[in-house]
């Protein structure tokens, strides 16, 4: 759930810096200018981003399913699957592949969003054809039994305890996404809810996974030292073989009816120290969004609470202001609608109410005057810096378009993020927060310290 | 969600930047250059021109252990106040020259060294290094960003302290190393940081940030020339010699017991001991030892016995604390109230038997296949190379470390690694617990 979009990079020779004006107005970069997409076959979509600095390859795979595609009462599935994708085939059984890994000086991991489920490897480039190899005989040949289900188990429970139920901070989170959404599966916490991770057994993980692994419904990305014809080469020769089975795609999610009225919600915890705020409004992702207004809300976004520059810094964090933190984070990426989030907290001595009446202060004046020039270029010029400083890094590349990707979104949408970002107008950037920033249709969590709950009465 | 947690040792234990070097790899791609400016100050280049970006990674000797005790976060609260407004520049305006020039500056205390990493396109080079040399040589320090930054830093140690990991790394690092300056914690204490005023800063800031020992590594689109010419700007400025206190050699004082009691439904579990210093002769095969026992990967001992076979824990590792001034190690789990006795008793029969009996030939085999492939993946972004260098620099390991580093690993024996594990595992242990009182 990163507020970040996407970023990108150039090949162009930088100019001297007495030519630095005429580069900025020249050509934008783009976000992996230099990958390359296909398809086999058998559906699966792939996309190579060559990057010869060092001989080294990152091989993802993106499963398009994640933990807004559970069944209700089997939170968590899709996360505890992911755990389970290690436990072995009959091929290479527990543990194989990650010894393998292991032995060649590879680093692997795995992650489960709400939208998406991948799996990936860090290995020097002549192991690719291995790992490509390893990773397509677990799309289908997945065996578990109760030995090794039961333990993972336990360890997700633990993780859940870890994230989630020690730090109060995240309990509001949780809270405050299952208020905003009351219809959509985005309501629920993506490692699950405890009670229904207790419950998943082996089958319920099989039955998940038999349902969407599968490779129509996966994108491939190879990003490292790598020619895109021998990717694809490699690729038919190892998820090539795997039949595609059409029926395996998601169910479209049920839509979030209209918001009657703002809600509010309180976590109250003794080891809350920092009384904190935070406020959610929904907002289009952009997968949903219609023309140019994802890109309107990631400015705004900047704008409102983006850094030390923001509205939100300089009238509620420096000199007098009422608060110790303030900020603003758009989550661009989704399947489905996503969010636009605020958040603060209070200077001691100030209250959760007062500092909220003076984040819809400053928002509100947004809304009516609208944003000015120097702060639309400097939220613009920031895009097109990441675009360059993501092209650095193989690993954070592969992220941004796989992610992408598998939100519905084409390769070339997520190269021409920095040129949209660009075109964005002043009077679109307050047309977005009119259209989204409204607190009657907003969700906001309070966490506040057990003693001291009457102290923050009348908050809004 | 992920299925493996990344345990970062400056998490569990505050541990110096030292420890990432220790794993580096054969790099054919990565060619040092020794850069010396006409002023004297010397830098570690690796020019590459495939994305038009510059990193520069710099250090100072001298870290958090240099302050005064009842000063204790004053280190930590300089790095939050050096891009906090300089020479003609407030606080507002640097920041936004900063943000209109996309340049990227941020400085961390470390115990022993101040770090500085900065980065930027490379058509604002020019630029990024005036704003570099404003930030080191001319910090304003004024009022209301000093106020301001320490509101900032006391707000996250007001949270940190029903936090149970960082209760635990307080802890742990007060129970090894009592009043000495590796006892205390980075960012200080909400009592200490309060008290601390510019004058403080300014003088810390001249103490530490100097010339004789400051190291550099630079990596990107920037020649030779170029960057000798630019070190004399941005670091020509400050003192030749820094005014640094000797700090004293401590030996951990492990063995001792301790429990905070939190109401969380986990109990975070710290246990550990004296360790060996990054100049030891054994330091290499010591951190072979750290990592079969357990080290990164998915295969460790400990990964097995608390994880994999019971279930026990999410995260669960090993690692080592080299500081100057002493070494230390620590093992890391979180697990529910009810089984931590259980968690404990298995991580220290575990510790016990590794430092007895070492690892296996086909255990040490397999580190060693691990550690020296996985090298490479540490040099494949400007970004890393650069924090590999400075690394390296700190560590006093030479410019040609690179290229020997995975025959000092192939060159460990299982002896070697025996006597090790003992040195390293066989002493007293200290388990520190945070979590309800039931456990």
């Amino acid at each position: 759930m990163t507020a970040v979009p996407v970023r990108a990079n150039e090949q162009k020779p930088a100019a001297k810096t007495a030519e630095k004006s005429a580069e900025k107005t020249a050509k934008i970069p783009r976000i992996a200018p230099n990958a390359v997409e296909f398809r086999l076959e058998n559906g699966l979509d792939v996309v190579v981003i060559p990057d010869r600095r060092a001989p080294v390859v990152t091989h993802m795979i993106w499963y398009r399913v994640g933990a807004a595609d559970e069944e209700t009462g089997q939170s968590g599935i899709a996360h505890f699957l992911e755990h389970l994708m290690f436990k072995g085939t009959a091929k290479h059984p527990n543990g194989a592949f990650s010894e393998r890994i292991s032995s060649i000086g590879g680093e692997e991991n795995a992650f489960t969003s709400a939208d998406y489920t991948a799996y990936f490897q860090r290995v020097a480039k002549e192991h690719l054809p291995e790992m490509m190899e390893l990773e397509a005989d677990r799309m289908t040949n997945l065996e578990l039994s109760d030995d090794v289900v039961m333990p993972e188990r336990d360890v997700v429970l633990e993780e859940r305890r870890q994230r989630i139920e020690n730090d109060p901070g995240s309990l509001l989170s949780e809270a405050l996404s299952a208020t905003l959404y009351k219809n959509h599966p985005y309501g629920r916490p993506v490692i699950g809810w405890q009670h229904e991770i207790r419950a998943l057994e082996r089958q319920t993980a099989l039955d998940f996974y038999q349902s969407y692994y599968t490779p129509n419904n996966a994108v491939l990305v190879v990003a490292g030292d790598v020619e895109p014809e021998q990717v694809r080469a490699l690729a038919e020769k190892t998820y090539g073989q795997i039949k595609a089975r059409p029926e395996a795609v998601r169910a479209a999610r049920p839509a979030e009816p209209p918001m009657v009225g703002p809600q509010t919600l309180t976590v109250r915890d003794e080891k809350v120290r920092e009384p904190t705020l935070q406020r959610a409004f929904h907002a289009p992702s952009s997968s949903t969004a219609e023309d140019g207004m994802a890109e309107a809300l990631s400015v705004l976004a900047d704008i409102v609470g983006g850094g030390s520059t923001s509205r939100f810094y300089d009238n509620l964090v420096r000199g007098k202001g009422l608060a110790t933190y303030a900020g603003a984070y758009y989550q661009s990426s989704g399947v489905d609608n996503t969010r636009f989030v605020i958040y603060g907290i209070p200077k001691p001595g100030v209250s959760l109410g007062e500092l909220e009446d003076e984040m819809e202060r400053v928002i509100a004046d947004l809304v009516e005057k609208g944003v000015s020039e120097e702060e639309l270029a400097r939220a613009k010029s920031s895009v097109v810096a990441d675009a360059i400083f993501s092209q650095d890094s193989q690993q954070s590349l592969a992220r941004i378009v796989g992610s992408a990707l598998i939100s519905g979104r084409s390769l070339e949408d997520i190269q021409m993020w920095p040129e949209r970002i660009q075109s964005v107008t002043a009077e679109q950037v307050q047309a977005a927060a009119a259209a989204y920033l409204n607190p009657d249709r907003s969700v906001t969590g309070y966490l506040e310290p057990l003693q001291k709950k009457n102290e923050q009465d009348g908050k809004s | 969600m992920i299925r493996f947690p990344t345990i970062a040792l400056q998490a569990i234990a505050g541990a110096s930047m030292s420890i990432a070097v220790l794993v580096a790899e054969p790099a054919e791609a990565v060619n040092i250059k020794q850069v010396t400016s006409p002023g004297g100050v010397n830098a570690w280049l690796v020019e590459d021109y495939t994305v038009p970006i510059v990193t520069m990674n710099f250090a100072f000797t001298g870290g958090a252990a240099q302050e005064p005790a009842e000063q204790s976060g004053l280190a930590n609260l300089l790095s939050g106040m050096l891009d906090e407004g300089a020479g003609d520049l407030d606080s507002r305006a640097f920041q936004a020259r900063l943000q209109e020039t996309n340049v990227n500056l941020s400085f961390d205390a470390g115990r022993d060294a101040f770090y500085g990493d900065m980065r930027t396109l490379q058509v604002n080079l020019d630029e990024a290094f005036e704003l570099t040399r404003l930030a080191i040589t001319e910090p304003r320090f004024d009022d209301e960003a000093v106020e301001r930054i320490k509101g900032q830093v006391i707000s996250g140690l007001n949270r940190g302290q029903t936090d149970p990991s960082e209760i635990a790394r307080k802890a742990f690092a007060k129970s090894l190393f009592g009043d000495h300056p590796y006892g205390r914690f980075v960012e200080g204490t909400p009592e200490t940081v309060a008290t601390l005023t510019s004058a403080d800063l300014k003088r810390f800031h001249g103490r530490v940030l100097a010339r004789e020992n400051l190291l550099v590594a630079v990596v990107g689109a920037i020649s030779e020339a170029e960057l000798s010419a630019a070190l004399d700007k941005v670091f020509g400025g400050l003192p030749e010699k820094a005014d640094l206190r000797p700090i004293k050699e401590i030996m951990p004082d492990a063995g001792k017991t301790e429990h905070v009691a939190l109401g969380v439904p986990q109990t975070v579990i710290r246990i550990g001991g004296a360790g060996l210093k990054r100049d030891d002769p054994d330091f290499i095969a010591a951190y072979i030892a750290n990592h079969i026992l357990g080290g990164g990967t998915f295969s460790s001992r400990l990964y097995n016995e608390i994880r994999e076979k019971r279930g026990l824990a999410y995260s669960v590792g090993t690692g080592l604390i080299p500081y100057d001034h002493s070494g230390a190690y620590v093992a890391a789990a979180a697990t529910r109230s009810d089984a931590a006795g259980e968690a404990i008793d298995i991580m220290k029969a575990e510790i016990e038997r590794y430092a007895a009996e070492g690892p296996s030939e086909e255990e040490l085999r397999k580190a060693k296949a691990y550690l020296t492939g996985n090298y490479a993946l540490r040099f494949d972004a400007s970004r890393k190379i650069a924090r590999q260098l400075i690394g390296i620099r700190i560590d006093r390991l030479g410019i040609d470390y690179i290229d020997k580093r995975n025959d000092l690993i192939e060159a460990v024996t299982l002896e070697d690694v025996k006597r090790a594990a003992k040195r390293l595992f066989g002493g007293p242990i200290s388990v520190v617990t945070v979590g309800s009182n039931s456990s």
